[in-house]
């Protein structure tokens, strides 16, 4: 295989949902042809300690994200308004994950 | 080793929650399992029965490791690090099995790194080399279909033993046959190239197909325990019929192996009667691999690290 080949296959981002966990969580990147092979590569790299139950794979270049330069007026103003917290009732001990 | 507790300390009884990212719920293949022999059956049998699988475990996990920094990508290095991993766990249990079986009390090291070349009851499709990635997945769609077909029918084995680690190597090997059949098809339906070295995989691994299925004395001696070979082939058949359809290649011809006195085979490989790999009698390859292997073990015997 020549070296431009193997540069060629794209940059898949991986996702897990463990069993504990409740959301799909980033856990890394890896290369793959497609996302078939995408997804092997992502159990054998990523779920070797029995960390998951499911797996998505998204390539890397179809994530739209948001840039460094943008940071102040895309997560500033959030900054300085606490009443958007629900941090002004308790929380019953039963209700986990909040 | 410590191999009773790891599997306790790190339970999903024992977890309290905080390592929860590296993974819980892990079980023993053994736990609970009657491990005494079943009545009717004999030990000596039961042991060389044990020891014809896990030794095809053991060469062929063998054979993948030395795949470690040489594989073309990382992602598939660390793919073969696990199939040659779960194939190593299973010659554990297998060789382990063989020492209490019969009596000898034998342990899987001793198995593994006190014999000699023809005290190894391996299928010589484990043992020889891969001339390149493509014969690799050659080789391990071959061994992982065939030996699909055997521990599927070894889950009703009437060896507990035996039919747990049938249960547990299902899982394991289902995936080692859809990663070596998916690498098959794309090589062999890619490019004009790639389907050059594949065919030549091909090539290289079909002469050892036929000794798969050579009847064994053992085998039919441990009715209900043992698997006939012999039975596999039809599924054999049809799954690499399958993989090939999809790959748009053509299965070399092989026959049966010709077990008729003087015959030689049905094929340049297929060995002369009994003169093959679970009679003990390899290729030149196995000399060179149980010398890298057991390397360690004889310059420093009976050490623990």
């Amino acid at each position: 295989m020549s070296e431009e080949a193997r540069s060629n296959w794209p940059l898949f981002e991986v996702f897990l949902r463990s069993k504990r966990g409740l959301n799909h969580v980033h856990v890394g990147s890896l290369h793959a042809a497609d996302a078939t092979m995408a997804l092997h590569h992502a159990r054998d790299l990523y779920t070797r300690r029995n960390e998951g139950v499911s797996i998505w794979v998204v390539k890397a270049a179809d994530i739209t994200a948001s840039s460094p330069d943008e940071k102040d007026p895309f997560f500033a103003p959030s900054g300085d308004k606490v009443y958007r917290h629900p941090t002004f009732y308790e929380i019953p001990d039963s209700v986990p994950h909040i | 080793m410590g191999f009773d507790t790891a599997y306790e300390s790190i339970s999903e009884e024992s977890d309290s929650g905080h390592r929860w990212a590296f993974g819980t719920g892990f079980t023993d293949p053994l736990a609970g399992v009657d491990t005494s022999v079943p009545a009717g059956v004999d030990g000596a049998d039961l042991a060389a029965y044990c020891l014809m699988l896990g030794d095809d475990a053991l060469i062929m996990s063998h054979r993948l490791q030395q795949w470690l920094a040489r594989a073309p990508e990382l992602e598939e290095e660390t793919a073969l690090a696990n199939i040659a991993l779960d194939l190593l766990g299973q010659a554990r249990l297998l060789l382990t099995r063989a020492g209490t079986a019969d009596g000898s009390r034998q342990t899987e090291d001793d198995y593994a790194f006190g014999r000699a070349e023809r005290e190894f009851r391996n299928v010589r499709l484990a043992e020889v080399a891969d001339a390149d990635f493509a014969g690799l997945v050659a080789r391990l769609l071959v061994f992982s279909t065939w030996r699909l077909a055997l521990l599927v029918r070894l889950q009703s084995s009437a060896d507990p033993v035996l039919a747990a680690v049938a249960a547990q190597g299902v899982k394991e090997i289902a995936y080692h046959r859809d990663y070596a059949a998916q690498w098959v098809i794309r090589l062999g339906d890619g490019t004009d190239y790639s389907r050059q070295r594949m065919e030549a995989g091909l090539a290289a691994v079909a002469p050892l197909v036929a000794e798969l299925f050579a009847p064994s004395a053992t085998e039919e001696r441990l009715a209900g325990v043992a698997v006939i070979p012999a039975q596999l082939r039809a599924e054999f058949d049809a799954v690499i019929a399958q993989v090939m359809a999809e790959a748009r290649l053509d299965w070399p011809e092989v026959g049966w192996l010709d077990t008729t006195e003087g015959s030689g085979g049905s094929s340049p490989r297929a060995g002369a009667v009994g003169l093959f790999g679970r009679g003990g009698v390899h290729t030149e390859a196995m000399g060179y691999l149980l010398a890298e292997m057991q390397s360690v073990a004889r310059a420093m015997p009976g050490a623990t690290w």
